[in-house]
């Protein structure tokens, strides 16, 4: 089986940026989330980002938070969401990966939670809340199934500690593109330009790009500079304000 | 080796990158403070000149006598500039933030108590402060929203989650998030991520260093028992590190436990029975949450006490059973409350109540040559409507009535 690295570069050779999008599973539904899902891939989106609903998402701004709070109000389980992980894998063939906080795992068992994902064909893992400092044992078990523990790199991190952290990355590292949370607009300025040139310096993994990305032109102002663009927060308004089947057409305009 | 931060196998720094930076600076800043002895001497100093200290050890001789066992003092934090430990925390803080060339400060609130603190704090240092409180907490602690924004604080209602302590916790952590080069949070217990639980302790100790001295200045010998209320625990920490390596002296923390321990409303995580190892808001400790690993809504009377969480620092203690650990109920805190204004004229908080409760309990185990302290964390009068409200006091009520309708009239 090919590593994310390998299927990402495979994929960069032929197209020159790619999409990752990101679902709250659960929210609003189980049953809109694969509907937005058929219509991502149908649009070409490379990567996704499954996110399991935690009910303290410090990382997240209000849209994504509203959307954690309602799916687990609404009942949604962490094996119901293991579940249709494992749906949605079987069905669609892009690399789909979990975004959650620690103590989804940290609960489950850490071992359990990894062996899991793995057997359910996740790629990958997207954990805030968890530093390298702390994750000694989650990156291990990760490595050794040869999942990718993604790092995240901020405009706030040194040059050494982009270091640290890319030692510790695989498949591909995410940059958050400014200070704050999810779902605010990012202003893409020159100091954008030299940080990501200093993310460039620190590793040779492709870098994503996540944080206020909405529009085409987000994404050609990224082509170029990075290899993957995120679409967060904006679909996940999109599907509130006009229905999943609006999904497809905007993620078709993007690239 | 014992990883730093971490107390046993709980606390650590579960932070996300973006904030790496601002806490490699700010635990430099803490340990340069911590060897510095002028730093310290700065404080006490602060603390006798701006608020109270050292604040009183009062010897409770009615109750002592009505209970008839061991001899009942109150360590008087109610006596505190603001009316809570909550300000030695803030005043600690404050200086390191002045040391830190910060010119913001942002905190969670529960009780009010530390946004008040803090919003006095800010006031007299001269930073802009934003405090974050649960819009359930501004309902039941109303006087002190009143105070913070007189002292020129903006005070957030957080409307997500339980809209209680834990909610305006990771609020305070969104905004930090995105100011962290002009603002420091100030944390208002000896939770979160490590520096802070190391930290909050650190200035907290204030009570027990003073306790201590006083017991055996007045009593003549260490007590037998300590007791406080916990929420996150930094009063609890602040009167126990008096006393920790003194292993004669028992020391109990009282969570709340709300409509009891078996009704799924209450906030005991560690008196309790449906606490489990987590980590969440930074942390590693024993949190109120599901099988899945989402938090519960908790429940108390006490603003302050209605957290999901606790210090990890006592959980080591009570994993290694230095420190005992119970509960009241909102019933007996009233109870407590009522019996302490009546015999001692003395107004404890909703919070500070708890620890009265299972001193109370046990005093009359004790012989009248023991003593107990119970540490009072903070006064009641910013409960005053929901004391009013649970003794149904019909004079209070028709004076509410009365005001509103003026205010109506305009
Ligand atoms: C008077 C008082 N006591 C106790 C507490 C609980 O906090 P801690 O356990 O950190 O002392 C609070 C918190 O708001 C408080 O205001």
């Amino acid at each position: 089986m090919p590593t994310l690295e390998n299927k990402l570069r495979e994929t960069l050779s032929q197209k020159q940026i790619l999409l990752m999008t990101h679902l709250v599973l659960g929210y609003p539904s189980f049953e809109v989330n694969r509907e937005v899902i058929r219509q991502m891939v149908e649009n070409g989106v490379d990567l996704i980002e499954l996110q399991i609903p935690f009910s303290e998402p410090v990382a997240d701004g209000p849209m994504i938070l509203k959307a954690n709070q309602q799916s687990i109000a609404q009942g949604a389980k962490v094996e119901e969401c293991l579940k249709f992980a494992e749906e949605v894998t079987a069905q669609f063939h892009i690399p789909f990966l979990f975004m959650t906080y620690y103590n989804i795992l940290f609960k489950y068992g850490l071992e359990e939670f990894i062996s899991r994902a793995y057997n359910i064909n996740i790629k990958g893992f997207i954990i805030p809340d968890l530093p390298p400092e702390e994750g000694k044992e989650y990156l291990e078990q990760v490595k050794k199934r040869d999942l990718a523990p993604i790092q995240i790199f901020a405009p706030t991190s040194t040059l050494e500690r982009m270091q640290l952290l890319a030692g510790n990355g695989a498949g591909f590292i995410y940059c958050v593109a400014r200070r704050g949370v999810t779902g605010k607009k990012t202003d893409f300025g020159q100091d954008f330009d030299e940080y990501i040139r200093r993310c460039r310096n620190a590793t040779s993994l492709p870098l994503a790009v996540g944080f206020g990305i909405r529009s085409k032109k987000d994404v050609d102002f990224l082509t170029g500079k990075a290899d993957i663009a995120v679409i967060g927060t904006e679909t996940i308004r999109l599907v509130d304000e006009r229905g999943p089947q609006a999904v497809g057409p905007f993620i078709g305009g993007l690239r | 080796m014992i990883k730093k931060g971490y107390y046993g196998h709980w606390g650590g720094a579960f932070i996300p990158e973006i904030l790496h930076e601002t806490f490699k600076e700010l635990t430099s800043y803490f340990e340069e403070v911590k060897e510095d002895n002028s730093f310290w001497e700065e404080y006490l100093q602060i603390m006798s000149s701006y608020s109270c200290r050292p604040t009183p050890l009062t010897y409770a001789e009615n109750l002592s006598n009505r209970f008839g066992g061991g001899r009942i003092y109150i360590k008087r934090e109610d006596l505190n500039h603001t009316g809570a430990h909550k300000a030695n925390n803030v005043m600690g803080q404050g200086l390191l933030v002045k040391r830190m060339g910060k010119k913001r400060v942002i905190a969670e609130t529960g009780a009010g108590q530390h946004g008040v603190a803090t919003a006095t704090m800010a006031a007299k240092f001269g930073f802009d402060c934003t405090i974050y409180m649960g819009e359930e907490d501004v309902q039941r602690q109303r006087p002190n929203v009143f105070w913070m924004e007189k002292m020129g604080a903006t005070v957030v209602p957080v409307t997500d989650g339980s809209r209680t302590l834990k909610d305006a916790i990771n609020e305070a952590f969104r905004d930090w998030v995105t100011n962290m080069d002009s603002t420091h949070y100030v944390l208002g217990t000896v939770c979160g991520p490590h520096p802070f639980p190391e930290m909050v302790a650190w200035f907290q100790s204030i009570i027990g260093l003073e306790a201590r001295e006083q017991i055996l200045k007045s009593f003549g010998r260490l007590p037998a028992r300590v007791y406080a209320c916990v929420g996150g625990g930094s009063n609890a920490m602040g009167i126990f590190q008096g006393f920790l390596q003194d292993e004669q002296v028992a020391l109990v923390g009282v969570e709340a436990g709300g409509k009891g321990l078996t009704s799924r409303e209450h906030a005991a995580r560690l008196a309790g029975s449906d606490a489990s190892p987590g980590v969440a808001q930074g942390y590693k400790t024993m949190f109120l949450q599901d099988f899945d690993g989402q938090m519960l809504d908790t429940h108390s009377v006490a603003a302050g006490l209605d957290y999901i969480g606790v210090s990890p620092i006592l959980s080591d203690l009570w994993e290694k059973g230095r420190v005992r650990f119970t509960a009241a109920t909102d019933t007996e805190v009233m109870e407590a409350l009522e019996l302490t204004m009546r015999n001692e004229g003395i107004i404890p908080a909703l919070e500070s109540a708890h620890g009265f409760v299972q001193a109370f309990k046990e005093a009359a185990d004790l012989d009248s040559d023991e003593a107990i302290i119970i540490n009072m964390s903070g006064r009641g009068d910013k409960d005053i409507f929901t004391i009013a409200n649970a003794y149904g006091d019909p004079s209070w009520k028709e004076f509410i009535i009365e005001r509103a309708e003026q205010y109506r009239k305009g």
